[in-house]
């Protein structure tokens, strides 16, 4: 009934390939948009949001659906397995530290970009096994960046600028003369970045480079036999998603934690990254944001939501008993959901938003 | 009127807690409950929550009762500062936190400096963190890596007869590849060159479930001891593999992380007589009786399995909790007595901790902890620890003193790393002349 596109005519061909085509989705989309920006800081100056969810929620959040967003280029849409996501976060984070640090009035925008070059370089390079191999072998190579990275990084001591935890303390984060310290800043910067990340990624899959790596990982034999070079796209795919990820990691230590060891890029990382593109559905932009939602906010909502139910009920569990139940919760909702929709949470909207076109006469 | 009635007893409750609320001291919580490194959050914070219980059951801190709210981290550094925000303002403000992980201890540094919040970091974390002119809010009591790499070299110069016997020794430094693990080097090389003995550095990667090759070269070294900086399970493993390649256990001596009954029982009959560095002297005290007793009996009790009382992680969350209270005690002084304190006054309490041994045996805890005095110019306050030996079903103290390493030379360590964190990040120190 609301969501429905009759009467909607496309005249010409921009209005045929722009990224949302029905009205309903652009209204929606800005009103997320007018939300992020504009109402999520309005809200916080009259003081209905707190502190709380800008750092500790928003902000993560952010962070960890840029990673998402470029494991799924890479694992979505070119389909090459990785397991090294958190290892080029770790390359775009130190590579950006030793920028800041070595080059003297070096903008930080520009040391992110090249964090993200460095994380891009390090991605082609361990992407040349995919040339030769695919699937689960692929993983376990990809595997093999990720522990290498780590441990490079805590063997050579040049990285850490020699500090002898192994540590790296991020530095300020000041854009033509403003500092961003306060959270709401920090956030918005994040916003910012992720945005504009995010539309080029919509638009890279769009474009003729997203349209090879799809057809690269549907079949690369017929890939190839159209005119696709597997040697391109596939590197191409491995230093554009690790771009992303490098830009994430760099955000990751200057956004958000601030002091960071190479131990916090561990494989754990890589895993919790890789479940958020499964989980939020591979292939799918939007499945990326879903997916580190579901990943990062569900822990901490069914951690406060039993907190909350203790203290109502006053029952007082045992302690340790609620994280363990927690955990379990987690564990089924994640089991529920693959055998509901194994194409994520982003199908689910799709499928959400077909229903609703026909809502509520179904033929 | 059932309702008004409702209402009134709702407001009565609600007025009821508003009232409790203002003499309450607010302490988090955030630990690990489940894991991979579950046994060492709950044995620890089970520990601290067990010995806030008992200072409640007897009266608070001149009065003031202490609060505590729990948050899961499972050791994650994101989960952790999400925990540490969630509760930053809950209950009137947290007076302190303790996160009991690098990770988190980490991502924490720069925030419990804006938030104004003293972090305490028990045998763990920066060392430099110790010089409190460059990190006012970072308190890395009684002893940090380097002291402990210092009190190890101390004590193996003991036995070897004196500090000069270690020349021509050779020493193997068997650690976790990681920061952690990597942490002591400097200071062992520092002593390998004053003291004149060969140090041999061999790294083992995480999570080091497979040593044969690093116990090889052990074995064609011939080392006269072994120091074993290890993690989780690596300690197992090292303990089985030395017990394969016929080395003496005895001469192993671990960091305090690997000198807990989790991690030594795994390991079965290989961990006889193998030693560790700790800074709780294992037995039993009046303050553990007290607590099984007016706790434990009472059904109180945070840990489910009573035969973890006096444990290693256990004790150790005791002593953290016990120096937490002393701090809050310490700033009462100044600030007020049976008043609740600011984060900024407890702060001062750990700059100005004072743990004697008279205040000790008002706590019935006499032996069981180094004393700890700290300063402006030392948030450390002791760098005392002892070294204990597992005999089979139990750890047993093997030096009756405290041991302290080359403090001096430790200091100028800490003070050059500090400057250089203070340089990086453009932090003018304070002058410790004009504390109060």
């Amino acid at each position: 009934m609301f969501y429905r596109e009759a009467g909607q005519f496309k005249a010409t061909y921009e209005e045929d390939s722009q990224i949302f085509p029905i009205r309903q989705d652009r209204i929606v989309f800005a009103f997320i948009m007018a939300c992020a920006f504009l109402g999520v800081p309005l809200l916080a100056s009259i003081g209905l949001i707190s502190n709380y969810t800008f750092t500790a929620i928003l902000t993560p959040f952010l962070i960890f659906s840029l990673a998402a967003l470029g494991l799924n280029i890479l694992t979505g849409y070119a389909g090459q397995l990785s397991l090294g996501t958190a290892a080029f976060m770790a390359v775009g984070a130190f590579a950006s530290y030793n920028f800041m640090l070595r080059i003297d009035g070096m903008p930080i925008l520009v040391a992110f970009i090249l964090g993200g070059l460095c994380a891009a370089a390090v991605g082609i390079v361990f992407g040349l096994p995919s040339l030769r191999i695919r699937g689960f072998y692929l993983a376990a190579a990809t595997l093999a960046t990720q522990f290498f990275i780590v441990w490079c990084l805590t063997k050579v001591g040049w990285f850490t600028n020699y500090s002898s935890s192994g540590v790296i303390s991020a530095q300020k984060i000041v854009i033509l003369g403003y500092p961003f310290q306060s959270s709401m800043s920090k956030y918005l910067f994040v916003l910012a970045v992720v945005s504009v990340m995010a539309l080029l990624a919509k638009n890279m899959v769009r474009s003729n480079i997203g349209r090879s790596w799809m057809a690269i990982r549907d079949m690369d034999m017929a890939a190839e036999v159209i005119g696709f070079r597997p040697v391109r796209t596939k590197l191409m795919a491995f230093a554009v998603s690790s771009f992303y990820c490098g830009i994430a990691g760099a955000l990751f230590a200057y956004a958000y934690l601030g002091t960071v060891e190479p131990e916090g890029f561990n494989l754990d990382l890589s895993f919790r990254i890789l479940f958020m593109v499964i989980i939020g559905g591979a292939g799918s932009i939007l499945g990326s944001f879903l997916g580190a939602a579901f990943i990062v906010l569900l822990p901490i909502y069914l951690n406060v939501f039993l907190k909350f139910t203790e203290a109502a009920t006053g029952i007082d569990l045992p302690s340790g008993l609620s994280s363990s139940v927690e955990l379990m919760v987690f564990g089924s909702l994640i089991i529920f959901f693959l055998i509901v929709e194994p194409h994520g949470l982003a199908r689910l909207w799709q499928i959400g938003k077909e229903k609703l076109r026909l809502w509520p006469f179904p033929h | 009127m059932k309702f008004i009635k409702l209402l009134l007893a709702a407001t009565a409750i609600a007025a009821a807690a508003c009232s409790a609320y203002a003499q309450e001291q607010f302490i988090p919580a955030i630990d690990y409950r489940v894991g991979p490194y579950a046994a060492g959050g709950s044995g620890f914070f089970g520990g601290a929550i067990d010995y806030m219980t008992l200072v409640n059951v007897n009266g608070g801190i001149n009065g003031v009762k202490l609060i505590w709210e729990e948050c899961e981290t499972e050791y994650n550094a994101t989960r952790g500062v999400e925990c540490y925000e969630r509760l930053k303002k809950a209950h009137g403000g947290m007076s302190l936190v303790e996160p009991l992980s690098t990770g988190i201890a980490y991502g924490l540094l720069d925030r419990v400096g804006q938030d104004k919040i003293p972090m305490t970091t028990l045998g763990y974390g920066r060392s430099d963190a110790a010089d409190g002119r460059v990190f006012p809010y970072v308190f890395p009591l009684i002893t940090s890596y380097w002291s402990q790499a210092a009190a190890m070299v101390k004590y193996l110069g003991e036995k070897a007869g004196g500090l000069d016997k270690l020349k021509g020794k050779k020493i193997v430094h068997l650690y976790h590849d990681s920061a952690f693990g990597k942490e002591p080097i400097p200071v062992f090389e520092a002593f390998a060159k004053q003291l004149g003995f060969e140090l041999i550095k061999i790294p083992v990667a995480h999570p080091g479930l497979e040593q044969q090759a690093q116990w090889l070269q052990i074995r064609q070294a011939n080392p006269d001891y072994v120091i074993l900086w290890g993690w989780g399970v690596m300690n197992a493993t090292a303990l089985k593999s030395a017990q394969r390649n016929g080395f003496p256990r005895e001469k192993i001596l671990g960091v305090w992380w690997a000198g807990s009954e989790e991690d030594v029982i795994p390991a079965g009959a290989a961990a006889k007589g193998y030693t560790t560095m700790t800074f709780n002297t294992p037995g039993n005290y009046p303050l553990l009786d007290e607590l099984k007793k007016k706790v434990y009996a009472a059904g109180k009790g945070n840990l489910e399995d009573k035969a973890r009382i006096g444990t290693t992680y256990h004790m150790r969350g005791i002593t953290a909790a016990i120096l937490w209270t002393e701090a809050i005690r310490k700033a009462q002084e100044k600030y007020g007595k049976g008043k609740v304190m600011t984060s900024e006054q407890v702060r001062w309490g750990f700059e100005n901790l004072n743990v004697d041994e008279a205040r000790l045996k008002a706590l019935g805890a006499v032996g069981m902890m180094p004393t700890v005095k700290t300063s402006c110019l030392d948030h450390e306050g002791s760098g005392a620890t002892k070294v204990q030996q597992w005999d089979g079903a139990k750890w047993k103290a093997i030096t009756p003193n405290w041991l302290t390493g080359d403090k001096a030379m430790i200091r100028k360590m800490v003070e050059e790393s500090a400057a250089k964190y203070a340089a990086e990040k453009k932090i003018v120190p304070r002058d410790c002349a004009k504390e109060g």
